[in-house]
């Protein structure tokens, strides 16, 4: 039926056109869409802004690249990674032998431990025995929802949000007793007015390289090797310039919090 | 529960991106819809007419897209269907494709809702009388005549109120595309919230705008219904 | 494909199906038992019972259900820090855990979908029976029970299967909230492994047998339903 048969060619044709709209290659950054303040967050605009947002600008200068910001789902951004849909994973994702099992890592633009948070009483003791019976927030694949796993586990209750933003937000909601994740976001989160009322930091958790990984970098994909020679020249470049230096105390809180790179 | 005064100025700071939300909500339900209906038209016509192998693969594409949650195929047709279409542009030869958030959900609701749409179709076109087919065959009309002239009319008054529920479902199954990441109503909304932590407020103003676009909907599809049906007589 | 991964998951598997299924049962049975008065009072109720209960249906299927369930998570989650003592009380263990909300959400969009089906219904059952048993003598109490509510119920009965096989198409939302039913096992699966599309197509599988477990059952319902025609 020819009627048919130029139905189906109508119908390929406006599903490539979706596609074929998107084919100038400016260098895409994948962020979690989610707000992970101080590091990526949205203003009132519907602007991304953020520690990780003002690096990624110094980066592409650097590089003399155009780039292009893309919001993908935390948990999808290393599926979105291989499938080509981004470039880079810039999104606080920290460096560990696991992940580079998938993808590869550019050098580590920053580093921060991971700390445990809990409903404010005063009672600071975060040693696996004394967690037993609580409930522990993390976000799902991160370093911190492995290390509960392995430490917390067997004898708390771990349970794994979409977003940081969620798990946060239950703690404040007394739906858990704690929440493990990146020192500096914590910190951020305790300086909210949600974050004041209701918790206070319990401590870092102790270190485990193996697990927690070896700091914070740009996920590139295996083949990408031009990619991460380029990325890594101006992580590097910018660090000895001391221009991570400065994007940094633009944050105050983040001032001193977090460890970056020599050079 | 009330929205207290700070709130309300909240919801204004936020209100562009409310706004933006909805308008890509109703972007992507809009060409979901139209890409969802062209597959369900070309699904009816072949489950109609087509042979046995393309029956049976037509069957195979409703019986399990209509039984799988929606939330599991966007997921699944998100990842895979990129995936896939890429291993499919090397394998060709050409360099792997970026496809943007917009073009992947718009594809995935449509294809989930073409298996919908060609069910719809299919029950209008089978209600109309097959004489009337027939004798515009008779005059010897070409398929492509046929179906404007004949089948199209002819079945729009049953397919309507299906065409219309469809639609319904797709401005909100729409918001399951937030879950993979696409900043559409859902989304901008739970962000907002997020950032705000007046979840309630940024929520209960969601839900009034996705009220107000189905609300409006049913309007136009009302009208579109007493439209098509201006040469049947009245029912009950 | 690699499904080694699935013994070691069995367990979350099918505690994540128990999870669906409880999902399941407690949205539709009292979500019906919900739905008959919102039906109901459309149909003879007074007028602002009758605006109250379509306002609700409206609302219920104008809007996104994942938009009801993190309205009700977020928002009431929200509210309940202030209420002082909340934490000790009895109801708490309950309140923290995102099943129960849900429960609600899918118990309150089913009413909705199922109210507006049953108002259809109510209206449907002929005139004349419902006049042939007040002319018995029958008080409105006794017609609903032994004639209006049985016959619409059997006018219900056919779509009752879809509705419910919709129902459980919609149960994956819980995983937004950590519930771990099927789909959100799958989804720590898929976390865990790194296997993007095994633990898919394995859920993707159950849900097709579990909505043919679901048809056959609706199928038997309704044989033993006599029909008189």
């Amino acid at each position: 039926m020819t009627f048919t048969r130029r139905l189906m060619m109508a119908v390929a044709v406006t599903a490539l056109c979706g596609f074929a709209a998107e084919a100038k290659a400016d260098i895409k950054f994948g962020v979690a869409a989610e707000p992970y303040a101080p590091f990526t967050s949205k203003d009132p605009s519907g602007k991304w802004v953020g520690w990780e947002i003002d690096l990624m600008e110094a980066v592409c200068a650097q590089m003399k690249e155009k780039c292009e910001l893309v919001e993908v789902a935390w948990d999808g951004i290393i599926p979105a990674l291989t499938a080509k849909q981004i470039d880079v994973i810039w999104s606080s994702m920290s460096i560990t032998a696991e992940r580079k099992k998938t993808i590869e890592f550019t050098t580590m633009y920053y580093n921060t431990p991971s700390a445990i948070i809990g409903t404010k009483n005063g009672d600071t003791d975060i040693t696996p025995d004394h967690l037993a019976g609580k409930t522990i927030g993390v976000q799902v694949a991160t370093t911190h929802q492995r290390y509960a796993e392995k430490y917390f586990s067997a004898k708390s209750t771990v349970k794994s949000y979409q977003t940081q933003d969620e798990a946060n937000n239950d703690l404040a909601a007394g739906r858990l007793d704690y929440v493990q994740a990146d020192n500096s976001a914590l910190k951020d989160f305790l300086n909210t007015d949600q974050g004041t009322a209701c918790c206070e930091m319990k401590g870092q958790a102790p270190e485990d390289i193996e697990i927690l990984g070896e700091g914070v970098g740009g996920g590139i994909r295996k083949e990408d090797t031009e990619l991460k020679a380029k990325l890594d020249a101006a992580i590097h470049a910018l660090a000895k310039a001391g221009e991570i230096q400065k994007i940094t105390e633009k944050y105050e809180k983040l001032n001193g919090e977090i460890i970056l790179p020599k050079e | 529960m009330f929205i207290a005064a700070s709130n309300w100025e909240l919801l204004w700071q936020w209100k562009g991106n409310l706004l933006s939300g909805a308008i890509s909500t109703l972007q992507i339900s809009f060409l979901a819809y139209v890409f969802g209906l062209s597959l369900g038209l070309a699904g009816a016509m072949g489950k109609l007419t087509g042979g046995k192998v393309l029956k049976g693969i037509l069957e195979v594409y409703t019986t399990v897209i209509r039984s799988l949650p929606e939330l599991l195929l966007i997921v699944m047709l998100f990842y895979l269907g990129t995936d896939m279409l890429n291993r499919l542009m090397l394998t060709l030869g050409y360099e792997a494709m970026r496809i943007n958030g917009f073009a992947a959900a718009v594809v995935v609701l449509g294809f989930v809702m073409g298996a919908y749409a060609t069910e719809v179709l299919r029950g209008a076109i089978q209600a109309i009388p097959i004489g009337q087919i027939e004798a515009a065959k008779a005059y010897g009309m070409s398929p492509f005549l046929l179906f404007r002239r004949i089948i199209l009319p002819a079945m729009l008054p049953y397919a309507i109120p299906g065409l219309s529920n469809l639609w319904l479902n797709i401005t909100k199954d729409s918001a399951l595309v937030a879950v993979v990441g696409y900043s559409e109503l859902a989304l901008q909304t739970k962000q907002a919230a997020g950032s705000t932590k007046a979840y309630f407020t940024f929520f209960v103003a969601a839900a009034l705008l996705y009220l107000i676009i189905s609300m409006t909907s049913l309007r136009i599809f009302g009208a579109l219904e007493n439209y098509v049906r201006r040469g049947q007589p009245k029912l009950g | 494909m690699d499904f080694s991964w699935f013994p070691k998951y069995l367990p979350m598997i099918i505690e994540g199906i128990g999870l669906t299924l409880a999902l399941l049962v407690i949205s539709i049975f009292i979500g019906f038992l919900l739905a008959v008065p919102i039906g109901l009072v459309q149909v003879t109720g007074p007028r602002w019972l009758k605006w109250m209960a379509s306002g609700f249906c409206t609302v219920i299927r104008g809007t996104p259900l994942l938009v009801q369930l993190w309205l009700l998570y977020y928002g009431l989650g929200s509210f309940f820090p202030q209420i002082p003592g909340i934490r000790d009380s009895f109801m708490w263990p309950v309140l923290r855990e995102g099943f129960f909300y849900a429960a609600l959400a899918f118990t309150l969009s089913f009413a909705g979908y199922e109210g507006a089906i049953m108002k259809g219904a109510f209206l449907s059952v002929p005139k004349g029976e419902l006049e042939a048993a007040r002319a018995f003598g029958m008080s409105p109490w006794t017609v609903l029970r032994r004639i209006w509510l049985p016959r619409a119920f059997r006018i219900v009965l056919p779509t009752l299967g879809g509705e419910t096989i919709l129902q459980l198409k919609a149960t994956p939302l819980a995983a937004t909230v950590t519930v771990i039913e099927l789909y959100g096992a799958s989804y720590q699966i898929r976390q865990d492994t790194y296997r993007v599309y095994e633990p898919l197509l394995m859920v993707a599988v159950i849900y097709l047998a579990l909505t043919y477990c679901i048809t056959r059952l609706f199928n038997f319902i309704e044989r033993q339903v006599p029909q008189r025609r």
